[in-house]
């Protein structure tokens, strides 16, 4: 078998890239629940391990730099080096959401909020699952199911709807807690942003498959951004 | 050679294979080939040792006509006339479509005559002090040779004596340059300047180059065919496309798995 070295090497990034997923999956269900708990010190190591996913990120990004370089991939090789570039920066940015998330549950501290939690929490979770089976799709170049993923980002959009009503009534009731209630707003804004790049990363695994760039279609309106 | 240039040629096509099969003996080189080259591109032919796409390049202006036993079936059309037509002069076809080869192979004489000879031979009947000029010019070499004009060309280095071969081509004004590995003998920086020069020219020149070195057609050819052989060894173009297309987009799993090094 020919080209043994690339081979191997892209099965590592791939490897890596799988890693730096489940570092990003768990940061963010780590923090929903640090917000559950208001748990101020596992907001604190949320904070700091973000550092982590980043160098991470990085080692990756140069790796792939190394492999374009040296081993000049081209068609199938490229497009995953290529894809593999954009996934990393989608996740490092997914982190960065987590890291966000974290630092709002240090800022409030254990001041009294009438936060929804189990709409927080499901956002999160559906957030999670669909990076988690994006990330797979991704892995085993299954573009089928890459192109089912995106749709379900409707339940996160409506389920940030709901956060935004709850957080509105709640201002409007007691305008004392307005900046603290905008927060809260920015943790749910932070978890629809989570499903809405995982549609990025479900494009990519389209690029691999068939080699066409494409913006999928989510009902989500993105031009508030 | 009236028949050739009489055709107004609206089309966007230097030259078209159709249906074109090139035997050697009883040896079938090359099966069923159908190749548009656009004209004023530079079109790659890749593949693998022994496919055919040398054989290809050289029915395009008829060298192969000095092989005896090579048989040709099919068209090649240019200008709407196809070459291999019994009142066609093989001698104008190699005038309007000139060949560089892969070892540069510059007359044992000085630069200037190397540049002048052929011009001559072809009755060219103006200024040849500026025919020269021009054609070192265009082939990007005027200015390292300009003050030594009758220094013998063979004390020009590997990557000046292309160049020169190139000015060589010019200067009988062809239509389209054939290039057969013209950079294999030479040293990366040399082929660097080649590639350039490739690309320089083809705002006014159609150039079909055949390289083993994928990144070579990557990197300097507008478009590219693949070709490969199949198992009675027949050479077959597998794919044909934009470069760029063809290097990060393969429509065929053969030409996928040769220009990612899989091949064999």
């Amino acid at each position: 078998m020919v080209r043994e070295t690339l081979n191997r090497q892209i099965h590592h990034i791939l490897d890596e890239t799988l890693l730096l997923g489940s570092m990003v999956e768990q940061a963010i269900l780590n923090a929903v629940n640090a917000l559950k708990l208001r748990d101020v010190s596992a907001a604190k190591d949320i904070y700091d391990e973000d550092q982590a996913i980043n160098d991470k990120r990085y080692a990756i990004e140069n790796a792939v730099l190394i492999l374009i370089s040296t081993q000049q991939p081209v068609a199938h090789d490229l497009r995953v080096l290529t894809a593999v570039l954009e996934v990393t920066t989608e996740l490092e940015r997914i982190g960065d959401y987590a890291k966000g998330i974290a630092k709002v549950i240090i800022k409030l501290g254990s001041e009294s909020l009438p936060i929804p939690i189990r709409e927080i929490t499901r956002m999160a979770e559906v957030g999670v699952s669909m990076l988690h089976r994006a990330l797979g799709a991704f892995i085993t170049e299954n573009a089928q199911q890459a192109a089912e993923i995106p749709s379900e980002d409707d339940e996160v959009d409506e389920l940030y709807n709901q956060v935004y009503r709850s957080m509105v009534n709640a201002m409007i009731s007691d305008p004392s807690i307005i900046d603290s209630a905008n927060l809260i707003l920015w943790i749910a804004h932070n978890l629809e942003r989570t499903a809405d790049r995982v549609t990025n990363l479900c494009e990519r695994t389209l690029f691999i498959a068939t080699g066409e760039l494409m913006e999928m279609d989510t009902s989500d309106d993105e031009s508030m951004d | 050679m009236t028949a050739l240039t009489s055709t107004s040629d609206n089309n966007s096509f230097a030259i078209e294979a159709r249906n074109v099969h090139l035997h050697y003996g009883s040896f079938r080189a090359v099966k069923d080939v159908n190749l548009q080259i656009k004209a004023r591109k530079i079109t790659a032919i890749i593949g693998p040792s022994g496919c055919g796409k040398s054989t290809v390049l050289r029915a395009f202006n008829r060298m192969n006509d000095f092989v005896p036993s090579f048989k040709m079936e099919g068209e090649i059309l240019f200008h709407g006339k196809n070459i291999y037509d019994p009142d066609v002069d093989p001698v104008q076809i190699r005038q309007m479509i000139g060949m560089v080869f892969q070892k540069p192979n510059p007359f044992p004489k000085s630069i200037y005559e190397n540049i002048a000879w052929g011009a001559r031979v072809n009755g060219f009947k103006g200024n040849m002090d500026d025919l020269v000029e021009e054609s070192l010019q265009k082939a990007a070499l005027w200015e390292e040779v300009k003050d030594n004009l009758k220094k013998n060309a063979l004390t020009l280095s590997g990557g000046q004596q292309q160049r020169l071969c190139i000015a060589r081509t010019i200067a009988v004004r062809p239509e389209i340059i054939l290039m057969d590995e013209p950079c294999s003998a030479l040293d990366p920086i040399a082929t660097l300047k080649i590639e350039e020069l490739m690309r320089d020219l083809s705002s006014s020149y159609t150039i079909i180059i055949v390289t083993h070195n994928m990144q070579q057609a990557a990197r300097a050819s507008d478009y590219t065919a693949f070709f490969t052989m199949e198992e009675d060894r027949a050479g077959v173009m597998v794919e044909y496309d934009i470069t760029s297309h063809l290097f990060v987009n393969p429509k065929k799993k053969q030409t996928e798995d040769y220009i990612s090094g899989r091949y064999g």
